[in-house]
């Protein structure tokens, strides 16, 4: 069971850029019995365990998108690393759309 | 881009909250200036800065101390400056501008700007627009097909994919789930950069993440011991009672 956890694992190590060197220390597996492996959760389970990376739309501000997401999940809890700038102008502020590759 | 955590994986979102951010932005000068003398000015600002929060901030106002790690210009049409920035969280790029402004003397404002990463969380990874989520969950809630939900929401062990990483054995996963600190006979395997005092990701062998916490013993250490504390939890991410109970109750002396 646990080379699935451990090739979750490194597509953690991956994702994030960084060396996937691991120390062994004992043997031990794990057992299918408890929990899952985290790509495998259950959709419940997977949505109470999860993260979105938003393309923020420009004009809503951070914590008025965390709630329309809140309400659209149907979930209670839910937060953001990292406020986008608060609106600097009425009706301005927010993100500006996605850069198209070629300009950069 | 936002990275928002769901229900449970919200514990652990404010690691990125104060990690670096990286931005593209344009800033449009009030005069005109060589783009030699732009690219020397905003060198000029890599590195650490004083900066007064602006007017509209949510932070006192007070001068602080932030760091622009690096600062390169992209492109330059007349007046308008296309820029990248990665700084410190906590840096506002709008001042930023104005600042670059002043000291190249003809002032700037920021005219755009757009997040393209928080700590090693990109925009190029994994991201998705509030439609997509619409749509996934319309997908879900009406046909039961739950494959592009599972795309739009990853799994929030993403949020700490950076840090050094404990696996431990199913036997110690309720205890550190229910807040206990976490003993070296519990360890199963470990990343081989652990420092001490550094901050350090403990899942379980199928990867969950079960808490975040501090590493009190280097990688060396705790390869070399045999018990002792090895990591303090500081936030437990994993509902409790999901693995077996092992851990024994002390009896009343």
């Amino acid at each position: 069971m646990k080379e699935h956890g451990l090739e979750f694992v490194k597509r953690l190590d991956t994702a994030a850029n960084i060396p996937s060197n691991y120390i062994i220390k004992s043997e031990d597996d794990t057992d299918s019995k408890y929990g899952h492996i985290p790509t495998k959760r259950p959709v419940d389970l997977y949505i109470k365990y999860g993260l979105i990376v938003l393309d923020k739309p420009p004009g809503p501000t951070s914590h008025e998108v965390v709630s329309w997401i809140k309400k659209m999940l149907g979930i209670s809890r839910a937060g953001h690393g990292g406020t986008l700038e608060l609106r600097p102008f009425k009706g301005l502020g927010g993100e500006t759309l996605r850069l198209r590759e070629c300009c950069l | 881009m936002l990275p928002i955590a769901l229900e449970r994986a919200t514990r652990v979102v404010g690691i990125l909250m104060h990690s670096f951010k990286e931005y593209v932005g344009i800033m449009e000068l009030h005069g005109d200036v060589s783009k030699e003398r732009i690219v020397e000015v905003m060198k000029m600002f890599v590195g650490k800065i004083y900066q007064r929060p602006p007017v509209r901030s949510s932070v006192k106002r007070a001068l602080r101390v932030k760091e622009v790690y690096s600062l390169n210009v992209l492109e330059v049409n007349n007046r308008e400056i296309l820029f990248k920035v990665r700084c410190e969280s906590g840096t506002y790029v709008r001042k930023l501008c104005h600042d670059i402004g002043l000291l190249l003397g003809v002032e700037a404002h920021m005219r755009e700007l757009r997040r393209i990463a928080v700590a090693h969380l990109r925009e190029d990874l994994f991201i998705s627009t509030l439609h997509e989520v619409s749509e996934a969950l319309y997908l879900w809630r009406k046909y039961n097909e739950d494959s592009i939900l599972r795309n739009v929401v990853v799994p929030g062990e993403f949020a700490v994919a950076h840090l050094p990483k404990i696996l431990i054995k199913d036997g110690a996963v309720d205890a550190v789930a229910h807040g206990a600190q976490l003993a070296v006979p519990g360890i199963a395997m470990l990343s081989k950069d652990i420092t001490k005092g550094c901050r350090v990701a403990v899942m379980t062998l199928k990867g969950e993440l079960v808490a975040i916490g501090k590493a009190v013993m280097d990688s060396d250490e705790i390869s070399r011991s045999e018990k002792g504390i090895a990591v303090e939890i500081e936030r437990v991410v994993m509902e409790p009672n999901l693995y077996p109970k092992m851990w024994k109750r002390k009896l009343p002396q």
